[in-house]
């Protein structure tokens, strides 16, 4: 029995688009479970299913035409399979929010931030709007904006303050689970260290769980406790940052990592991963990865499943089953 | 004796607008060595691209000059410029809207040759682009398929093989990496990489990724709202950055690694607007020791050999 203290727990989620052109697996079985106030970076590459897990948790996928299987998905104790639309409502926003990529198109351009925030507020909480309105005023300033411009609209704003107010919105009911999906992505460098450092701590000051989606691995190095990479719509490999990083097992967390520039050493060939990643409509059988792993063996093309490499170290590749098996990148 | 291929003086463009003149670069100088890559960092709106696009004379500069291969190509006519062109290429920085989707892979690569008149018959144009293809990883079947077919980094390299049709002495790279997964952002600068060596390639490579620009570049430029800040062989700026900026710029790259615990510099505000800006310090705003001496802009001045810092913290 797991004693931890789970604000999240999804088991075996399956998400797929039914589509004229074929069926478009994009989350195949994934198992997610987050420690209350732990913080875990969900990392990988375009279509890896990083963004359609985020929406399925929200339960938010269209369908049709999506479909959704599902073991279970519990917040915080609460069964998110059996609510309704009414109920669903309720919770999103208060409970469990998300902080979209695109701070420029995420808020209503003919309302007021002021407004925006206020009306979280007042729809979750039992409060008059006045008092909503007041609070508001103080969630912009915890993020940075001067109170005096509630009364702004949000074309009014640069990016980096757009995407403050989009915090503001999110963290305005105090949720127990943040979902930031590629949040600083449309920012600049240094825009980006301010939204970061600002996100941070309010995750401390406010204790949220937070889903950090992204493909910056420097990023998650900065903010988050715990790392899951994916890869075509199933995590490969997760564990603690220490775990990952610095202890990598799966060959294509080895690939991403031997991908990237290194700042502390400019001489060095990269390495990229042979291939592209695969169409999700046509997905390899075993391994998803095995056509561009450079260890690639016959077993790989066997159904894989997770193995444990300590408590905290998980990783999704049969490879570990022969005997004295090691990745190249050396355990640092 | 130094083998520049080019040398930018005083370059200057403003744009009018209706609130006033938007300084998007304000007397830029800088050269570049035959076979070597100078990087071009800043933030948006820095200017970095009006530069490359400058450079090229796709946008006309307000003043300065701009001398390619000892030639002065600031002012010669448009006749002699196409003649000029064929030796600096672009690559541009979204593979998804700089080529046009109603051609197939082979025309687009072709058009520049057959534009130029280089290549006369249909045997010479095919066997050509075949050729550029297989120079930049692209396999012969692709030849007759269109870009909404192929992903990003295929895409990437069709931009590449156009701009090396003609045979280029020099290219401008436009965040030529910006838009691409990190898996597919390698390939591409190890292909870029590679085109340098075989061709002796020169290249501005114009980008706001710094880890990228460390990797790629033998000299860097960092420019703040139209002017350049400081200007280093990389290796040096990256060890010893002085001006103000860079130091917060390099110190807030998030990296993937665990046991590099730099301390982060945090600067404040966002970067202000280029349109009629004051006489002081472009980045006196922002900074974190701004004196009263900064209201005064400060020259870009050499500090040790080849490394330039405009800033009257280190140029006392």
């Amino acid at each position: 029995m797991d004693k931890r203290d789970l604000v999240l727990d999804v088991k075996n989620l399956v998400v797929r688009y039914e589509t004229e052109d074929g069926i478009v697996k994009a989350v195949n079985g994934l198992n997610l479970q987050i420690e209350r106030g732990k913080a875990i970076g969900l990392v990988g590459e375009t279509g890896a299913g990083k963004t359609t897990t985020a929406l399925s948790l929200l339960r938010l996928i269209p369908k049709p035409p999506g479909v959704e299987e599902c073991d279970h998905m519990f917040l915080d104790g609460l069964d998110m399979l059996s609510l309704s639309v009414k109920e669903l409502e309720k919770v999103r926003g208060k409970d469990i929010s998300m902080i979209f990529q695109d701070p420029m198109t995420a808020l209503n351009p003919v309302l007021t931030v002021g407004d925006q925030i206020a009306e979280s507020i007042f729809l979750h909480e039992d409060v008059s709007y006045a008092e909503a309105r007041k609070r508001a005023i103080e969630m912009l300033e915890v993020v940075g904006i001067p109170g005096e411009r509630a009364n702004e609209y949000p074309h009014q704003f640069s990016g980096g303050m757009k995407q403050r107010v989009v915090i503001a919105i999110a963290l305005a009911c105090h949720p127990k689970l943040l979902i930031a999906d590629e949040p600083t992505t449309a920012l600049d460098v240094t825009i980006q260290a301010q939204v970061l450092d600002l996100m941070k701590n309010l995750r401390k000051h406010y204790k949220t769980s937070l889903i950090m989606i992204t493909h910056d691995l420097g990023i998650v190095a900065e903010i988050c406790d715990e790392v899951a990479v994916m890869y075509s719509g199933n995590i490969v490999e997760r564990g603690t940052l220490e775990d990952v990083f610095n202890k990598t097992k799966h060959p294509y967390t080895e690939g991403l990592f031997n991908s990237l520039p290194n700042i502390n050493d400019r001489k060095a060939m990269l390495t990229p991963i042979k291939g592209l990643m695969p169409d999700p409509t046509n997905i390899p059988v075993g391994c998803p990865f095995h056509p561009r792993c450079p260890y690639m063996g016959e077993d790989c093309k066997q159904p894989q499943w997770e193995r444990a490499i300590s408590d905290t170290h998980f990783v999704r590749c049969s490879a570990y089953d022969r005997p004295g098996f090691r990745i190249e990148r050396e355990e640092r | 004796m130094t083998d520049n291929i080019l040398e930018v003086r005083n370059l200057t463009k403003h744009f009018k607008t209706k609130r006033g003149m938007l300084h998007a670069v304000d007397g830029v100088d800088f050269t570049i060595q035959r076979g070597q890559t100078l990087g071009l960092v800043g933030e948006s709106g820095c200017g970095k691209t009006t530069v490359g696009r400058t450079i090229l004379r796709l946008i006309e500069p307000t003043a300065g000059d701009i001398i390619f291969e000892g030639e002065n190509i600031t002012k010669i006519n448009q006749k002699k410029l196409k003649n000029v062109r064929k030796d600096m290429q672009l690559i541009f920085q979204d593979p998804y809207s700089s080529l046009d989707p109603r051609k197939t892979v082979s025309q687009i690569i072709s058009e520049p040759i057959i534009a130029n008149k280089i290549l006369k018959t249909k045997e010479e144009i095919h066997a050509r682009v075949a050729e550029l293809m297989s120079t930049v990883g692209l396999a012969a079947r692709l030849f007759n398929t269109y870009p909404h077919e192929l992903d990003g980094g295929r895409r990437q390299r069709i931009g590449i093989a156009r701009a090396l049709a003609m045979e280029p002495k020099f290219i401008v790279c436009d965040e030529p990496v910006s838009a691409l997964d990190v898996s597919i952002q390698a390939q591409i600068l190890n292909l870029l990489k590679e085109l340098q060596a075989e061709f002796h390639l020169s290249y501005i490579f114009i980008t706001h990724d710094l880890s990228v620009v460390n990797h790629f570049s033998d000299e860097i430029a960092v420019m703040y709202l139209g002017k350049i800040v400081e200007k280093a062989p990389a290796e040096e700026l990256f060890a010893h950055p002085l001006h103000p900026y860079t130091q917060a710029l390099l110190s807030a790259i998030p990296v993937p690694d665990l046991r590099d615990k730099r301390e982060r510099i945090l600067i404040k505000g966002e970067i202000t607007s280029p349109i009629n800006p004051p006489q002081e310090c472009r980045f006196k705003k922002r900074c974190n020791y701004a004196h009263d001496k900064c209201d005064e802009h400060p020259d870009l001045v050499e500090v040790t050999p080849g490394h330039l810092v405009a800033c009257h913290l280190v140029n006392k």
